[in-house]
């Protein structure tokens, strides 16, 4: 033991955990990760009218934006389909979490569990395409082409992500507390209403908010799904990436880019928070 | 009277029939909005393209799959290989490889930085990969757009240095494709590389260097055969994405440089071959499927010790 220490002593300076260059990498990396970002919040503040030049610091191109009626309706538009689809992607995970955790095994159990993450197993090209083929059919039949689609096929691809971090929530429950309030003469809604659904509540707050950013930033599915007049933002900006582009949509974008990071970031302190 | 077994037997029953009801609502939605129409396009592949785009509903053909893979000439009636859809699914596998390498070989060293810092700073760099992970794919592509166009921040930096005279065209080509993909899908490599690489154990690292292994044995004998898992599960998660890509080459690519997920799309608008899509669309689930079996039987191999 005695030998062993010396030679770590002796040996301060080698640091076994490094391996060379990686940290140059790294950096690079973050760097990689972070100019194109930055530098699209940036433009997003050019007084001028192009891409092409610098013309100085103004909140032009932001007022623009939030008083283009289009925006302003995909904008609506997309909140309330990301509100609508997350809330009820969410029940539905909830439910499905409950009745796939804390149970032994039984028939069906793992088929189940297959089923619910198999949207995150499609391309979403191929679900999007899919889509388009069924609904056009269920368009002409029933007569209806509001938002009813778009806001089912999101609350289909929603329901994986709400689901995940439910069960696991779930799994790290035990069940005592249930069973003490069952012994204590509640009955099964008391105790759910009462006991699981609180202890619950982190897991499903940060379903609902995964589901919602998901819902938020979906561009393929809900492209191939909308009727025409029904551009959500992500649609909108595809949409417009296709003409002469000016700083306008740096701006949707940088505010778009403000409302994930900080949904991100709420999320990241509330799971930090339960850790 | 029925026995004390008997009942047990009718609650569990009972039980595991409300655990149905319960979980009808996830599964109805899915099956409706999500997996249910996948059967129907399979349908759609084998039925008569209608001449406005649809199918005719009920006239069984093969076109659709035939075409897939060959032509046939519109004047002499000759079959040929179907160039123009073949070298679109090989650009789509090849691009998809090559960021998954990319990816790799940036990701590894990066991950490897995050799980050798300080505990309590290792959270923070985990957040900064995460953030551009959740920020919106159109976002982040549409940023790429305004780092390599020809005005853009790398062609002025590379300018002002003195590399080049003249501005490099990136923009529509397969190397847009290549920069948008392997910048979108980066955060998807590193965060697996990293759940594997915290639960290294340094001391095997250590005995290493004590048995008088050099950095580069380290790194290949002991790191990278430790962490496979992470560097299978990051390649998978950067791969099928990266085959089934749509926007990156709408957006990068422009209108020359498809990629199986446009090729798809064409079918179903101005190409007006339904049937076509569909075929095309069953083959992209196809790879996807192999490059997951692949995951599964690699996963279930090595155990599942390091996640």
């Amino acid at each position: 033991m005695a030998r062993a220490r010396f030679d770590f002593r002796t040996r301060a300076r080698f640091d076994v955990r490094a391996q060379p260059g990686f940290g140059t990498i790294a950096l690079f990396t973050f760097a990689l990760l972070y100019l194109p970002i930055v530098t699209l919040v940036v433009y997003a503040f050019n007084a001028s009218d192009s891409l092409s030049s610098w013309g100085g610091f103004s909140l032009h191109w932001f007022a623009a934006a939030a008083q283009n009626q289009s925006v302003q309706d995909a904008a609506w538009r997309s909140l309330i389909i990301a509100a609508s689809a997350a809330t009820m992607a969410t029940i539905a995970a909830t439910m499905a979490a409950l009745a796939t955790t804390r149970t032994p095994p039984y028939p069906g159990l793992s088929f189940k569990y297959a089923f619910i993450n198999l949207p995150l197993m499609v391309p979403e090209i191929v679900t999007a395409v899919a889509l388009l083929i069924v609904f056009a059919k269920v368009k002409v039949w029933t007569g209806y082409s509001g938002l009813g689609y778009l806001i089912l096929a999101h609350t289909a691809f929603c329901i994986p992500f709400a689901y995940l971090p439910i069960r696991a929530r779930l799994e790290g429950m035990d069940q005592s507390l249930e069973r003490a309030a069952a012994d204590l003469y509640a009955t099964p809604w008391q105790v759910f209403r009462r006991v699981t659904l609180p202890l619950l509540r982190p897991g499903i707050i940060a379903g609902f908010m995964l589901a919602f950013v998901i819902s938020l930033d979906d561009v393929v599915i809900s492209e191939f799904v909308k009727s025409g007049g029904q551009d959500t933002l992500p649609t909108y900006m595809l949409g417009q990436l296709r003409r002469a582009v000016t700083p306008e949509i740096n701006a949707i974008a940088a505010a778009f880019l403000v409302l994930s990071v900080a949904l991100v970031t709420v999320f990241f302190f509330i799971n930090r928070k339960k850790a | 009277m029925a026995s004390a077994a008997e009942i047990a037997r009718r609650d569990e029953q009972g039980k595991v029939r409300s655990r149905w009801l319960l979980s009808a609502p996830a599964l109805v939605i899915v099956f409706i909005a999500s997996i249910g129409p996948l059967f129907v396009m399979l349908a759609y592949s084998f039925m008569a393209k209608g001449d406005y785009g649809d199918v005719k509903p009920g006239e069984f053909s093969l076109d659709g799959w035939f075409s897939v893979f060959f032509q046939r000439d519109i004047f002499d009636d000759t079959l040929s290989l179907a160039d123009a859809h073949l070298s679109i699914l090989w650009r789509s596998l090849r691009l998809s490889v090559i960021t998954t390498v990319l990816t790799l070989a940036l990701g590894f060293p990066t991950a490897y930085f995050i799980a050798t810092r300080p505990r309590h700073t290792r959270e923070i760099w985990v957040f900064l990969v995460t953030i551009p992970f959740w920020t919106n794919l159109l976002i982040r592509t549409f940023a790429m757009q305004q780092v390599i166009r020809n005005e853009g921040v790398l062609n002025t930096l590379l300018m002002w240095l003195g590399v080049i005279q003249e501005p490099i065209p990136i923009m529509y080509t397969d190397w847009a494709i290549l920069f948008g993909m392997v910048y979108v899908y980066l955060p998807l490599m590193v965060l697996p590389l990293y759940a594997s690489l915290e639960k290294l154990d340094f001391r095997l690292i250590e005995a290493g260097y004590d048995l008088y292994a050099g950095r580069l044995a380290v790194l290949r004998r002991i790191i990278i055969p430790l962490v496979k898992p992470g560097i299978v599960a990051g390649s998978i998660l950067v791969f099928i994405p990266s085959l089934g890509a749509y926007v990156i080459p709408r957006v990068l690519g422009g209108g020359k440089n498809l990629m199986l997920g446009n090729l798809i799309e064409l079918q179903f608008g101005a190409g007006r071959n339904w049937p076509l899509g569909a075929a095309l669309s069953i083959t992209l689930m196809v790879l996807v499927m192999v490059a997951m079996l692949f995951y599964v039987r690699n996963a279930a191999r090595s155990g599942g010790g390091h996640g």
